[in-house]
């Protein structure tokens, strides 16, 4: 029997308690002595819930667990065997072998590469069974007494609903911790791996050199070609500077024309169609700057006279990533000048000004702060971006202010050093965690301030 | 402002100055709304070039070319019946006829001379499924249309390498080329050649990649926004929560995968590159999505519902779970499939976690190794092989067909059941 059947098992046989709960209130409620329901406490289908969570509870919890543990309990049977005498006393040869005939017993891998392992396939066989139904029996146990003790309490004036109740209260909490545990998990984990790549390489050298051509094997004190500024520089360059040069007047002059300027049947038309251009994957995004733009830039470099231009240069990936931030940049000016009141821009209509004078001497000065807050979101929005640099612009490290040259970023540079093998104690894996840690921090730290401005500015309209 | 002289004078606004100013002012505002204009039109231009250059590519990569050989299967296969090729020793017959061996020399006398790499690599499993089609085939002379190269595909469809031009040009004068649907495309997986690749293996891994995101997701994102919005005091605790809310949805999507990586791969020991662990990392991400747009849902339902539920003896829990809920579910709904659409077209964070690796065959289940959508478009736009520029297109167009029906979706929930209180 695998996990998921015995999951199903205990939630059907949840469904079965549920009925039987229900069905004995129901019993209760037909019985009553005076008025409808007599002192009957709680719905029918109160009792019903707290006979089936009572039962499937403790069960669920005791599966989780026992995932967790039951491995540990399987390889200590084995190794108590006295084939398990036989074993190399290398850690590393033995937890080799030890992995390969387990899989061989789960069925994974059908043939075994080391000799040991088929001499510890059936111990593993066994043991793997043996704990199987220890914790198949031990699951259903709990579940029948859960179960059996919740229907003995079931009586015409137990206050099932507040039970049940206090359950979900306690979901709902849960649920909104998971978003907690999300940050820490990544907080923890990015700075755990960070930790251990600094013991290796300095900080000093990631943050302030100048070479970026990371070594597999590292040697304190030495340069080791860690140092990201050529990593920082591109990513601002083709995100915050080369993007927001497209995005910023496009998302800007486009959010004015369609509430300043358009009809309604233009806005209705044209809104949706700029948000299309947020919900195209990036993946595609990258895919058309790759194939089409950047090719195109290249010959218009070539045109202008520019003889090394790359066809991975960094202003097809910029180009295109301002194009995919527009709607991010129209939609947050388009709410920040709905937000002005509008005796402002009616009494600088008033005084004779025109539109376009009331827009840019009125309306986007008392807008700035919005607008600065969309920008900011905008910036983190591309530097985080990772498909399009990935596909459109280069892998080689390169501190260059040439638009036509090849660039490389920080996520560009985190999937290059993840790609084939991942092992953790490599500087190369943790050097990815040290670049997902800055981009992390940077980005928060801009998503934070974009947050106050726009908050700060809200209120002092409100 | 005692030194101020004021001039007596009315300013003259039919004057030449005065005419030739407010002619400026109003060319100013002409010249500003047309950029405001241009803004709109650029953006949309961009758009539109987009799509246009995904059809005009993708849209040949529906299509395949085939080449016509014929068959003298009598001769061929020594006296193979129907009935040997159906029943229960169909695939020892088949096996024991050779079938990569009888395409090879049924084309190499029909066109020799024109290179031996004809027809694409899955050509004997197409003969194959044929001839189990239909046992018939085998007792007589047949010509069956077989899919080509993929460099004569490319040469056929546009320009090719010259030695496949050459060779295209001398199948057309025999009459041997025609276009024919790529069904292959629709039901296939990744492969190596081009005009065997199709994109089912990577939309089935997308779907239960989606799967487990959606079942986790949902019911988190939408039990957390119920209790920020009707439960939750205002503490220190729930300040955190939001923070940590407002931030998870701004992360950067690559930063989920460092931790899909760390987490659920390294520490858990999950199977790498399944969509278990996809779907895992996929939820982490889309959860914030939903308790944003849950919580504007559940703010948008008024007051009087829940005193008037209240009033008649509900529980707080039932107000919410009988009243609240129910009227915020379109909001809810909206928003989860908007956040749903934007994990399906997610590509970073299952590259982190190892899901672009060449899967040949479709999952099986949760824990099975798989590739999503967005990451076989990723990995075929690396192929250097010219076939697959227009396989990648043809799977983009597929997933934009997947995502605008998702929006389309979403927009008509919320005009449909969208309530203005």
């Amino acid at each position: 029997m695998t996990g998921t059947a015995l999951l199903f098992l205990v939630l059907g046989l949840g469904l079965v308690g549920w009925i039987f709960g229900r069905a004995r209130a129901s019993g209760f409620v037909r019985n009553a002595k005076g008025g409808p329901r007599g002192t009957v406490n709680s719905l029918p289908y109160y009792h019903g819930w707290f006979v089936a969570i009572s039962a499937v509870a403790p069960a669920l919890l005791f599966m989780l667990i026992w995932q967790s543990i039951s491995p540990a309990l399987v390889t200590n049977m084995v190794l108590s065997a006295p084939v398990a005498a036989e074993l190399p006393q290398d850690t590393f040869a033995r937890a080799a072998i030890l992995s390969e005939a387990r899989a061989i017993a789960q069925g994974f891998q059908t043939t075994a590469f080391q000799d040991m392992s088929d001499k510890l396939v059936p111990l593993y066989k066994g043991a793997l069974s043996y704990y199987k139904w220890l914790g198949v029996a031990a699951t259903l146990l709990l579940f029948f007494a859960g179960g059996a003790y919740a229907f003995t309490r079931l009586k015409p004036d137990f206050r099932a609903r507040s039970k049940v109740e206090r359950v979900i209260m306690f979901g709902l909490l849960v649920a909104s911790l998971i978003a907690i545990i999300t940050t820490l998990g990544i907080f923890a984990s990015l700075i755990f791996e960070s930790w251990r790549f600094f013991s290796m390489v300095s900080p000093f050298e990631f943050l302030f050199g100048t070479d970026w051509n990371p070594k597999s094997d590292v040697t304190p004190g030495a340069d080791n070609g860690y140092g990201a500024i050529p990593l920082f520089w591109g990513t601002i360059f083709i995100g915050a500077i080369i993007a927001m040069i497209v995005a910023i007047p496009l998302g800007l002059m486009s959010a004015i024309f369609l509430t300043q300027y358009a009809s309604s049947t233009v806005r209705k038309w044209m809104k949706p169609i700029l948000e299309i251009l947020a919900g195209v994957p990036t993946v595609v995004y990258g895919y058309f700057a790759a194939l089409t733009v950047a090719p195109a830039v290249r010959d218009f470099a070539v045109m202008l006279g520019v003889s090394n231009a790359a066809s991975d240069n960094a202003l097809a990936a910029g180009i295109v990533m301002g194009v995919m931030i527009i709607p991010l940049v129209s939609s947050m000016s388009d709410d920040s000048i709905a937000a002005v009141p509008n005796a402002m821009r009616d009494g600088s209509l008033a005084m004779g000004a025109t539109k376009s004078e009331t827009i840019k001497q009125v309306l986007l000065p008392a807008a700035l702060p919005g607008v600065v807050g969309g920008i900011l979101l905008a910036v983190s929005r591309a530097i985080g971006e990772t498909m399009i640099v990935v596909m459109a612009a280069g892998y080689t490290a390169n501190l260059t202010a040439n638009p036509f040259d090849t660039i490389t970023t920080i996520t560009v540079q985190i999937v290059a050093l993840l790609t084939g093998d991942q092992d953790f104690n490599s500087p190369h894996t943790l050097a990815a965690f040290a670049l997902g840690l800055t981009l992390f921090v940077t980005t928060f730290f801009l998503n934070y301030a974009a947050l106050r401005v726009v908050k700060k500015y809200r209120e002092a309209y409100e | 402002m005692n030194s101020a002289v004021v001039d007596p004078t009315p300013t003259d606004w039919n004057g030449q100055i005065m005419q030739k100013r407010i002619a400026g002012r109003y060319a100013a505002e002409r010249r500003f709304k047309a950029m405001g204009f241009m803004a709109v039109a650029l953006s949309t231009l961009f758009l539109a070039f987009l799509l246009f250059t995904m059809l005009g590519q993708g849209l040949r990569g529906f299509q395949r070319t085939e080449i016509a050989v014929e068959f003298d299967f009598p001769v061929l296969t020594a006296g193979a019946t129907a009935v040997s090729v159906t029943g229960p020793n169909a695939d020892a017959a088949l096996n024991s006829m050779d079938i990569p061996g009888l395409v090879e020399l049924a084309v190499g006398q029909q066109y020799a001379g024109l290179g031996d790499s004809l027809l694409t690599s899955a050509a004997a499993a197409n003969v194959r499924e044929m001839l189990i089609d239909n046992p018939e085939l085998v007792t007589s002379k047949q010509t069956l249309w077989l899919p080509a190269d993929s460099r004569l595909d490319v040469a056929f469809k546009r320009k090719g390498e010259q030695a496949a031009e050459k060779t295209v040009a001398a199948l057309s004068e025999k009459d041997a080329l025609r276009t024919g649907f790529n069904w292959t495309f629709l039901t296939g997986a990744d492969a190596t050649d081009p005009s065997a690749v199709g994109i089912w293996a990577a939309f089935k891994g997308s779907l239960m990649t989606m799967a487990i995101t959606l079942l986790l997701a949902f019911p988190i994102g939408v039990l957390a926004a119920l209790y920020l919005e009707e439960y939750a005091s205002k503490n220190r605790l729930t300040d955190i929560i939001e923070v940590s809310i407002n931030n998870l949805a701004a992360v950067p999507s690559i930063i989920f995968g460092l931790l899909g990586l760390a987490v659920f791969l390294t520490m858990f020991g999950m199977p790498r590159s399944s969509a278990l662990v996809g779907g895992l990392t996929l939820a982490l991400m889309t959860m914030p999505v939903i308790v944003i747009a849950g919580r504007n849902a559940v703010k948008s339902v008024p007051p009087s519902i829940r005193e008037a539920a209240l009033g008649i003896g509900a529980s707080p829990v039932q107000v919410v779970f009988h009243h609240v809920l129910p009227l915020a579910l379109p909001g809810i709904l909206t928003g989860t499939i908007i956040g749903m659409a934007r994990a399906l077209g997610e590509t970073a964070p299952l590259l982190m976690i190892g899901m672009r690796a060449f899967i040949p065959a479709a999952p099986e289940g949760f824990t099975d190794a798989a590739t999503a959508l967005p990451v076989q478009i990723y990995l075929w736009s690396d192929e250097v092989n010219q076939g697959f520029v227009e396989k990648t297109s043809a799977a983009i167009i597929v997933l934009l067909i997947f995502l605008l029906g998702m929006n389309a979706l979403a927009i008509y929930l919320r005009n449909r059941f969208e309530t203005r209180w």
